[in-house]
């Protein structure tokens, strides 16, 4: 129980180390990377405290937040790609197809 | 099921970046901090036992309206206009009815409590009557689909209106065709 409380606070500390960079992030690029560090993060904390509080079945939930972050990222990426190649209109129907 | 400190500790990471995304001015930050948001909101719903309400936040807040601000994003300036005026009134509302929700939750009864009315004569009511009188095996469904049928179709409703004026206020003109088919 103790192991996992202490991971439990470590997780908040890298949540909190994280959430500065996402605040003060220079460049886009380490905003992009914050959110899906912080996703990952939500994910093992999650996990963390389903084991904490003796509920290990929040582990499925878990994953789906894996798979969420996933697309969010994708998104994101493809956000950068196609803004830098131009127009509006096949830049969004490009994207609307992932969505 | 949790201990109270994880939900302070969540809601003041949540306090942080709700500041934060006030106080931001680059519209693409302030994607991914409401990004962020969600991801906290989420855990804090798993923190409180409202797992379903959790997955919908994470779905929803975290995957759908992500991709749907990005895309709106490709439509308009990547910073926030400066406007001269400070919202003094909406701050004020905002706090008003904040106070008055805070207000509304002293007369519930506590968190989890088993003497709430839901859980001394609702739920065993449903438990006893769901299967007799709707003839559906899983209770969870005979409530949404059959004793709140209207309410259903009612939410039902309105997201998809809200979907439909998403899709025509961004204006995809070169899939419209795709989009007919669908609806």
């Amino acid at each position: 129980m103790n192991m996992f409380a202490a991971a439990c606070a470590a997780l908040f500390v890298a949540m909190l180390l994280i959430l500065i960079r996402s605040f003060m992030g220079p460049t886009l690029y380490d905003r992009v990377l914050a959110v899906n560090a912080f996703g990952t993060l939500t994910v093992l904390l999650i996990g963390t405290m389903g084991f904490l509080t003796g509920r290990p079945d929040f582990l499925d939930i878990a994953l789906l937040y894996a798979l969420i972050n996933f697309i969010g990222t994708i998104a994101a990426l493809k956000f950068f790609r196609y803004r830098s190649l131009g127009k509006a209109a096949p830049k969004g129907a490009a994207r609307q197809e992932d969505a | 099921m949790s201990p109270l400190f994880i939900d302070i500790l969540l809601f003041t990471l949540l306090a942080m970046t709700a500041l934060a995304i006030v106080r931001l001015r680059n519209l693409f930050a302030v994607t991914m901090l409401a990004s962020i948001f969600s991801l906290l909101a989420a855990g804090l719903f798993v923190n409180l036992d409202a797992v379903d309400v959790a997955f919908t936040e994470a779905a929803v807040g975290g995957g759908i309206s992500t991709v749907l601000m990005l895309c709106a994003l490709t439509l308009t300036k990547r910073d926030e206009k400066r406007t001269g005026h400070t919202a003094w009134l909406a701050l004020l509302l905002c706090a008003v009815t904040g106070a008055g929700l805070v207000y509304g939750t002293l007369d519930m009864p506590a968190f989890g409590s088993p003497d709430a009315p839901i859980h001394t004569h609702v739920a065993p009511d449903y438990i006893a009557r769901a299967k007799a009188e709707t003839g559906v095996p899983n209770i969870v469904t005979a409530v949404l689909a059959s004793y709140r049928g209207y309410d259903t179709l009612g939410e039902t409703t309105v997201i998809f209106a809200a979907g439909i004026a998403v899709l025509l206020l961004l204006g995809f003109k070169r899939s419209d065709k795709r989009e007919g088919g669908e609806e």
